[in-house]
């Protein structure tokens, strides 16, 4: 049934009876194996890709470098978590490189970002030091294209 | 205006309007309408494909090619061949480079026919065989194949309609617009007909990337049927590419020379810009194909099990995009069926009987087209069903 993790993974809000048709099984289970994967945690969340800026609010998005010094019997995992349990942050990589955690974070303003990280990321005690980028646009995410696709106007339309 | 007068030639007068004309006027007052009467896919063409055709632009790539299309194009097209179907062609002597799948069929036509001679075309099929077989000034003769045999050309329907003039068949499978396929055995039994007589075939392949759960068996492969075959393939379902026109065909080497000389006059080259695309299509693009193919596959499998659940019979299509519901059962003719469909719901589909007298009674509805759109077709297409049946 890994087929259906593909087909949700693309499209989350295809229903249960529509996956069912696609794949020549029942209805029933279909939502079987989903209760199944989310129990198991397979699935983690079902989120809808928005493009906030086309009904006018305005989101900053920052990616931060952090450059961590990791402790005794956990690595990285210790601060990973506590850094991951701000509601802020929105996304969380250890990274191979030149800095070690990666952190996505959204807010409504520059000055709520710059504080999160001043306040919250900068003086936790394994951190040693940050970099923030700010993003200035979206262009693609999770597969999602920002931009309107423009269709071909003139085209046969029956044959 | 001096009152000139016009005289068309008696072949193109006899040639029928298309049957689906009043469809395009009705469509074209209708912007949000879903249709699902285009045979085209939804897919735009891979973005490896059309960067490939920018940067021959760049490049100044915008020469006539030669005749029968770029050298390099040609060898991708034998190595596709072999690769896909196990199918030898010498690609300089046995490859020609068209325009569109089209006109590989008009040149194979052109090619090998006389006036007076019979062509066996199944129907339901794509429309233009016949059209095409009487511009040469030979005659069509429609095999109808049936509901019953999954829309297959059985072998005795082949011999029956066998005559002294019978020069050459049309296999157009996979099918639009049935959907129906020609498994190994049932192409050896064509086969076995064919083998009595001198009878040349046109197989039309060009949905041969599109088969569910079994893979495609070319005519070429069957044991003798490579010398007296052409296949007509093509990328504009297989690689998403119908505008760019790229189609080709495959066959033994003085049938192949013969359509060279007639696309030499008439056509010179097809386009430079689509072959150098075509050609990063061929050498790079099986996995699109895969990707495309299991979008399509997943699609089908919906819009059969939502049709059967509406009430509405339909045979396991089992390859190209397209289904062919049963609508007898509703009491309407398919043409009925279709202009009701659109006016009341705005769906269009198109109606069987534009495919030949056998496809009456049925409806074509072509799946590639997103799940949100075929899902809402879907529902349109049961409610305007409940308000027949009231």
């Amino acid at each position: 049934m890994t087929e259906i993790l593909r087909l949700l993974a693309k499209d989350c809000a295809l229903t249960h009876a529509q996956i069912a048709a696609m794949l020549g099984v029942t209805t029933g289970e279909v939502a079987a194996a989903v209760r199944d994967y989310e129990d198991k945690g397979v699935i983690l969340g079902y989120k809808a890709v928005v493009d906030w800026e086309k009904i006018g609010i305005e989101t900053v998005t920052a990616l931060i470098d952090v450059k961590t010094t990791p402790q005794r019997g956990e690595g990285f995992d210790r601060v990973a978590e506590r850094i991951y349990q701000y509601d802020e942050v929105e996304s969380l990589y250890l990274m191979s490189g030149g800095y070690d955690l990666s952190v996505l974070i959204t807010g409504r303003t520059m000055k709520e970002v710059a504080l999160f990280v001043a306040e919250k990321l900068a003086p936790l005690e394994a951190v040693t030091g940050t970099a923030t980028h700010f993003l200035l646009k979206k262009y693609k995410e999770r597969g999602a294209v920002f931009a309107d696709r423009e269709e071909q106007q003139e085209r046969m339309k029956l044959l | 205006m001096n009152g000139f007068q016009w005289k068309m030639g008696d072949r193109a007068l006899a040639l029928k309007p298309s049957g689906i004309r009043k469809f395009f006027d009705i469509l074209e007052s209708m912007p949000e309408a879903i249709s699902l009467g285009i045979g085209e896919p939804d897919f735009v063409t891979p973005w490896p494909v059309r960067d490939m055709g920018i940067y021959s632009l760049e490049k100044g790539f915008t020469k006539y090619t030669p005749n029968a299309g770029l050298s390099e194009l040609r060898t991708e097209v034998a190595r596709y061949m072999r690769r896909h179907y196990g199918l030898s062609y010498d690609a300089q002597r046995q490859t020609v480079v068209t325009v569109g799948g089209s006109e590989g069929i008009d040149l194979m036509m052109r090619a090998v026919l006389d006036p007076d001679d019979e062509v066996l075309i199944p129907q339901p099929s794509f429309v233009c065989y016949g059209p095409i077989a009487t511009l040469v000034g030979a005659r069509p003769v429609y095999i109808e194949t049936t509901a019953e045999n999954d829309f297959r050309l059985t072998a005795a329907q082949l011999r029956g309609a066998i005559t002294p003039k019978t020069r050459l068949l049309v296999l157009p499978f996979p099918n639009n617009p049935t959907g129906a396929i020609m498994e190994w055995a049932d192409l050896e039994a064509i086969a076995e007909v064919l083998r009595e007589t001198k009878i040349m075939v046109l197989s039309d392949e060009i949905y041969a990337e599109l088969t569910y759960g079994t893979r495609h068996v070319s005519l070429a492969q069957i044991p003798g049927m490579y010398e007296r075959t052409v296949v007509i393939n093509g990328l504009s379902k297989s690689h998403a590419m119908t505008g760019w026109r790229m189609g080709y065909a495959c066959g033994p080497d003085e049938v192949i020379q013969t359509m060279v000389k007639i696309h030499q006059y008439a056509i010179m080259s097809a386009p430079t810009t689509s072959q150098y695309a075509a050609v990063e299509a061929l050498r790079n693009g099986d996995e699109s194909i895969m990707a495309m193919r299991e979008e399509y596959d997943t699609r089908r499998r919906f819009v059969i099990d939502r049709l059967r659940g509406m009430g509405l019979p339909c045979f396991e299509p089992l390859g190209a995009f397209y289904v062919f519901p049963d609508i007898r059962g509703t009491g309407l003719t398919s043409d009925a069926f279709c202009e009701r469909l659109l006016r009341e719901k705005k769906v269009a589909t198109v109606p069987g009987e534009a495919f030949g007298d056998s496809g009456s009674g049925f409806v074509r509805c072509c799946y590639a087209t997103s799940m949100r759109q075929l899902a809402e077709a879907l529902d349109r297409i049961e409610s305007f069903l409940e308000n027949i049946n009231k």
